[in-house]
């Protein structure tokens, strides 16, 4: 506890630091600075709250089950919520209403592929992850497989996926914070790092989970309030805003209908896949199936996580669109020298933002700023507590202790882990600070659908599946779905610099040739696979199904 | 002791049919989610012109649009559909199951 108190000291002392810097570095515009004040209270204000709780959610933070999953007391409700918080990150917020702001309809498209894989998650896997898993998704597939290699694909393929994720969303943080409270880049970085490492360090997923719970419903307040606000403004007529919008934008009509998005079929259906079901092989989202009693309270859970994710998508399209008839009209206090030809002011994804300042004044964007920052928070802190779990409880506890340890011993390991992971998060937010991360995102669902997804599907539903095929396979897919986004266009080209044309892989996305690989070579060389062990696997699956479909022998008290 | 109650239910004829009942159930609704999807995103490839169509005549709004936010609102609705019936009537059959095998 002293400890504790020792770190929170520590937070207010930086935040404290960062105000100052934030003051000094923007002296020389009085009307910003004064907007930023207004996101920095407003921001130490969610981070006081969030601290407070993590020192309530500390004191029951006490074995490995309440680190990973809170014990497993989380209502269905309650984790739809965190799931949505966890989920709606700033680059669907920010990043949704800019590129509807950009080119309208296109935007839409995006959110629907965000929003089209939680039927699949329902359908397919929440009552399954929940009934076989107990803290990782390699639980579910190390049910009937050999624990050592089946885990050790799993936890590459969290770790991979996490990466990637985490590296977007540092630099994104850095980005946006720089940009909206005038900080230092790599204080920037630092803060998030700190603050999200108190968050799961000492509450663990308890406090994560309310971290994701607030910051969703800041998040779904504020976004209501402003799609509210520019429906308003047309007498709640969408005719009306898109009249208007068309009569603006410097495209007019074409931003009513498709364009430049989607070109080709293939980079069409590949994105498509890559985001309906790599969803489903997240793993901090994969995590928070774990937090709840029982099947019923994990179906509750996408329910609603999928309403108000759903919900949201929604918002951000008007929003959008309320940025198109808000901000064009008022250029120069939206745009760079006030000329619409040189963009919004710090960059397209900053839309919704202005928007926010165009409906609310400086409060309301002010509140804005801090929830996304919150956003980012609340992300990362997940991200990173799935990391943890995936090192302490599948690579330390399974594979080099089998199983072999005691809970405060895991415990102990889980935050360590924690600390390392926040560390080179932030290294890596700081060493990929100039790049160009917008591919990371889309990488890491590539890999999510072809590394972690057919593995956790074959090994639960098909009987015949076996260790060497699962693993083969899912190392297939993690290796193909990197090595093609590497050789496309968004990372070959846009990233690496190398001239326009030379990318060998053509497409958006590697999930159509990746994640079918994956299935193939699980599915062949599960079939040829004639080992003793394939035997004993095999014959571990009507126990399996049993346990999948009603819960009996499940992990903690299932209610049942 | 549970063992015991694994080998009841395996027997039982009724889990096996409540498993392909439910199933059934989950691989007809993510195939409807898939065509729903997968249509939206090939019209998008093949017929960009039919999205912008308007949707009536000197409409501004385009056909797109509302199919678009259809596709979202059918996303949330099908997915509540599946769990109230889960809940409910699959839940039901699941307690009955358990219920005759820990007797």
């Amino acid at each position: 506890m002293i400890k504790l108190r020792h770190i929170l000291g520590g937070a207010t002392a930086l935040l404290a630091a960062g105000f100052v810097l934030a003051a000094g570095a923007d002296l020389g515009q009085a009307q910003k600075q004064a907007t930023n004040w207004t996101a920095i209270t407003m921001f130490a204000i969610f981070v006081g709250i969030t601290l407070w709780i993590t020192k309530w959610a500390a004191a029951k933070t006490k074995t490995a089950a309440d680190f990973y999953t809170a014990g497993g007391g989380i209502t269905g409700f309650q984790n739809g919520l965190a799931i949505a918080g966890d989920y709606m990150s700033a680059a669907s917020f920010l990043g949704i209403s800019g590129l509807v702001f950009a080119s309208g309809f296109d935007g839409l498209i995006f959110s629907i592929g965000w929003l089209v894989g939680w039927p699949v998650i329902t359908f397919l896997m929440a009552e399954r992850l929940r009934n076989l898993g107990k803290f990782t998704f390699a639980d579910v597939a190390g049910y009937r497989f050999d624990p050592g290699p089946i885990r050790s694909f799993a936890a590459m393929g969290s770790l991979v996926v996490v990466a990637f994720y985490l590296i977007a969303q540092m630099v994104g943080a850095g980005q946006l914070i720089k940009l909206l409270f005038g900080l230092e880049y790599t204080l920037a970085v630092v803060m998030v790092g700190a603050i999200m490492m108190i968050y799961v360090l000492f509450g663990g997923m308890t406090a994560t989970t309310w971290v994701q719970i607030i910051k969703a419903c800041m998040l779904l307040v504020g976004a209501t309030f402003m799609a509210l606000a520019v429906m308003f403004q047309f007498g709640f007529s969408p005719e009306a805003m898109f009249a208007k919008a068309v009569e603006v934008h410097a495209k007019h009509d074409s931003i009513m209908g498709p364009g430049a998005l989607i070109t080709d079929p293939v980079s069409a259906i590949s994105v498509g896949m890559a985001l309906m079901f790599g969803t489903a092989g997240l793993p901090h989202i994969l995590m928070r199936f774990f937090t709840v009693p029982s099947a019923k309270e994990a179906r509750k859970s996408v329910a609603w996580a999928t309403t108000w994710i759903g919900y949201f998508y929604i918002l951000t399209f008007i929003i959008g669109f309320g940025a198109i008839t808000n901000l064009i009209p008022n250029p120069a206090d939206y745009f760079v020298g006030g000329e619409l030809a040189k963009g919004l002011k710090g960059g397209g994804n900053m839309a919704a933002v202005h928007l926010s300042k165009a409906v609310g004044g400086d409060l309301f964007m002010g509140f804005i700023s801090a929830v996304a920052f919150a956003t980012i928070l609340a992300v990362v802190a997940g991200l990173t507590l799935s990391g943890a779990s995936a090192v302490s409880h599948d690579l330390y506890a399974s594979v080099w202790r089998k199983g072999k340890v005691d809970s405060a011993t895991e415990l102990r390991v889980s935050k360590i882990t924690t600390v390392c992971l926040g560390v080179l998060a932030v290294l890596l937010g700081i060493i990929f600070e100039k790049q160009n991360v917008a591919f990371m995102v889309m990488l890491a669902f590539a890999v999510a659908c072809s590394a972690n997804f057919p593995v956790l599907f074959m090994s639960v539903l098909w009987k015949d599946c076996t260790t060497k095929g699962a693993v083969a396979g899912g190392t297939v897919g993690l290796i193909l779905s990197v090595a093609l986004t590497v050789v496309s266009p968004a990372v070959w080209e846009a990233t690496l610099g190398n001239p326009k044309g030379s990318a060998l892989f053509p497409y958006a996305s590697p999930a159509i040739f990746s994640m079918t690989a994956a299935f193939a070579v699980i599915w062949i060389v599960s079939l040829l696979d004639r080992s003793a062990q394939a035997a004993k696997e095999r014959a571990l699956f009507p126990a399996q199904l049993i346990r999948s479909e009603t819960g009996v022998g499940s992990s903690s008290a299932s209610g049942h | 002791m549970k063992d015991d109650i694994v080998e009841r239910i395996q027997k039982n004829p009724k889990f096996l049919k409540m498993v392909s009942i439910r199933n059934n159930y989950s691989i007809i609704m993510s195939i409807l989610m898939m065509v729903v999807y997968f249509g939206y995103i090939l019209l998008i490839a093949f017929n960009k012109p039919f999205l912008a169509t308007k949707v009536s005549e000197g409409a501004v709004m385009s056909v797109g649009i509302p199919l678009g936010l259809g596709v979202l609102v059918f996303t949330i609705i099908i997915t509540a559909i599946y769990v109230r019936r889960a809940n409910t009537e699959f839940d039901a059959m699941k307690d009955d199951i358990v219920k005759e095998a820990s007797k």
